[in-house]
């Protein structure tokens, strides 16, 4: 986990190794090309996942940061469904942009903030407000182009009253307790990586 | 018939429609629903990258609270990405014990224990199996025949867990529309990814499968959903993906429950109806 969500500490990572329980999850890859086969985002990608699952298990990080691959990945499911090794390819899409976010890649930073964002949005209140949300995603991005990119959408959801607009009945229930303690567990050595998806 | 109710963000605000329907049709079909008190956000998709064990944990600890009510009672969960999230940690309280420590651990921050004793159900598992066609139709008092419906299916209520339908070639809302009168338009698209939250992050990449569900549902009169993030993605930005594609594009999309509440003659605004971000002109007049 971002430490500096749980905390707002600064942090500093040694990630020569953040690849290798991701590279131990796929390393049983073929090479068959089933999962670049069923992406449906495969033609929006640098790398096929077939191409990026082999750098993976060589430990390339620097180039698999680079690519726009995993971060591309919109947790369909369907080669994890496919392949014929059986692997949790979406499982392992997400622990990849887990690692892109820890190192605060500036390529995938628009990413990293929708997804940081939202969790702080959670952790304070315990449910998404979609407008505290997007509120906190823009002043994130620092990008005057971005609120603009959402307006239609926000003028829609507004005009048919689907926006709680603050104060109001929303109930709070704050998770920062739950936030917290997994991040102590987490510190704790030898964290498994989860199976499954 | 009991359940316990997860409704999830969404739900309470941009898909208020679908929880409105989802209550709608269940009362009427005799069904009780308990909402969850106290019920939290599962995560959606952007917890597992950042920690695996804080997602488990957001999402047990609503099955740690649906135990208390109910300890041997199932949840239903109309939206497919909490229902994704609390089946994995049903799954992991029930088959990893390792992690059912971690999870329980890290409940204990909060006041709350969780064993996966309950039940985690989709709501079109419930309505396609509990309740099937058989159950539905002496309640349909409104022919829906004329209506050609798209029924899109998403992801995540298919995969990676097959529960209740195949995941490759879906096929469990078919019986549910042709209990209506209306027709199943047979297309490819059904089990296809509508883009997820690339429509928000990458829209280049993410309006493109917005895109191609549009175009193949062409020929339906509408489309129906099981997801508040599949049914924003084909509804809100339709216009977008109308002047990406360099066409007209526009078609109604409904949630599945609203589709059949209309067949059992509930009002459009039991069903919330108007809260609905596409419904064609001529789709209303046909039908209201
Ligand atoms: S489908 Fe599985 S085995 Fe085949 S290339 Fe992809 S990851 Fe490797
Ligand atoms: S889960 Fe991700 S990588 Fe796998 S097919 Fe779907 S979008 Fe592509």
């Amino acid at each position: 986990m971002h430490p500096h969500l749980i905390s707002g500490s600064p942090t500093t990572h040694d990630d020569s190794d953040a690849m290798a329980p991701i590279g131990n999850l796929v390393n049983a890859c073929i090479q068959c090309g089933t999962c670049t086969a069923s992406c449906p985002n495969a033609l929006e990608m640098d790398l096929t996942p077939r191409k990026m699952w082999r750098l993976v298990i060589l430990g390339r990080l620097s180039d698999v940061m680079a690519s726009r691959t995993f971060i591309l990945c919109s947790d369909c499911y369907t080669c994890t469904l496919r392949c014929p090794r059986g692997l949790p390819l979406t499982r392992a899409m997400e622990a990849l942009k887990g690692i892109a976010f820890a190192r605060r890649e500036t390529q995938h930073r628009r990413s990293r903030l929708f997804y940081e964002t939202f969790m702080q949005t959670v952790r304070r209140y315990g449910r998404i407000r979609e407008m505290a949300f997007m509120t906190r995603y823009f002043t994130a991005m620092k990008n005057p182009a971005e609120p603009f990119r959402f307006a239609p959408l926000g003028l829609k959801l507004m005009g048919k009253g689907k926006v709680e607009m603050g104060g109001g009945k929303s109930t709070e229930i704050p998770l920062a307790a739950l936030f917290e303690k997994v991040a102590a567990l987490e510190r704790t050595p030898d964290k498994p990586l989860g199976k499954g998806g | 018939m009991n359940y316990l109710y997860y409704p999830g963000c969404s739900l309470t605000a941009s898909a208020r429609e679908y929880d409105l329907a989802t209550r709608a049709v269940m009362a009427a079909a005799g069904v009780d629903l308990t909402e969850i008190d106290g019920w939290t956000c599962c995560g959606a998709s952007a917890a597992a990258p950042i920690s695996d064990l804080l997602s488990l944990s957001l999402s047990a600890r609503n099955l740690a609270l649906a135990e208390q009510t109910t300890a041997d009672g199932q949840i239903l969960v109309p939206c497919s990405a909490c229902y994704l999230n609390l089946k994995k940690a049903h799954e992991a309280l029930r088959s990893h014990a390792k992690q059912r420590t971690m999870i329980n651990e890290a409940l204990a921050a909060v006041k709350l224990n969780a064993t996966g004793s309950v039940r985690v159900r989709h709501l079109l598992d419930v309505l396609a199996v509990d309740l099937g066609a058989r159950h539905l139709a002496p309640l349909i008092t409104r022919s829906l025949s004329g209506l050609a419906v798209a029924p899109y299916y998403g992801c995540q209520c298919l995969r990676p867990y097959p529960e209740f339908d195949d995941p490759e070639r879906p096929v469990s809302m078919e019986p549910l529309i042709e209990a209506t009168g209306a027709s199943v338009h047979v297309w490819e698209a059904g089990g296809r990814c509508c883009g997820a939250s690339l429509v928000s992050t990458h829209p280049e990449a993410g309006l493109k499968r917005v895109c191609s569900i549009l175009k193949a549902a062409r020929g339906a009169d509408l489309i129906v959903t099981v997801c508040p993030m599949c049914q924003m993605n084909l509804d809100a930005w339709q216009p977008k993906a109308s002047r990406m594609a360099g066409e007209d594009l526009s078609i109604t999309v409904l949630y599945l429950p609203q589709l059949l509440g209309l067949a059992m003659g509930l009002s459009h605004h039991e069903l919330g109806l108007d809260l609905n971000l596409a419904v064609l002109g001529s789709f209303r007049e046909k039908m209201f």
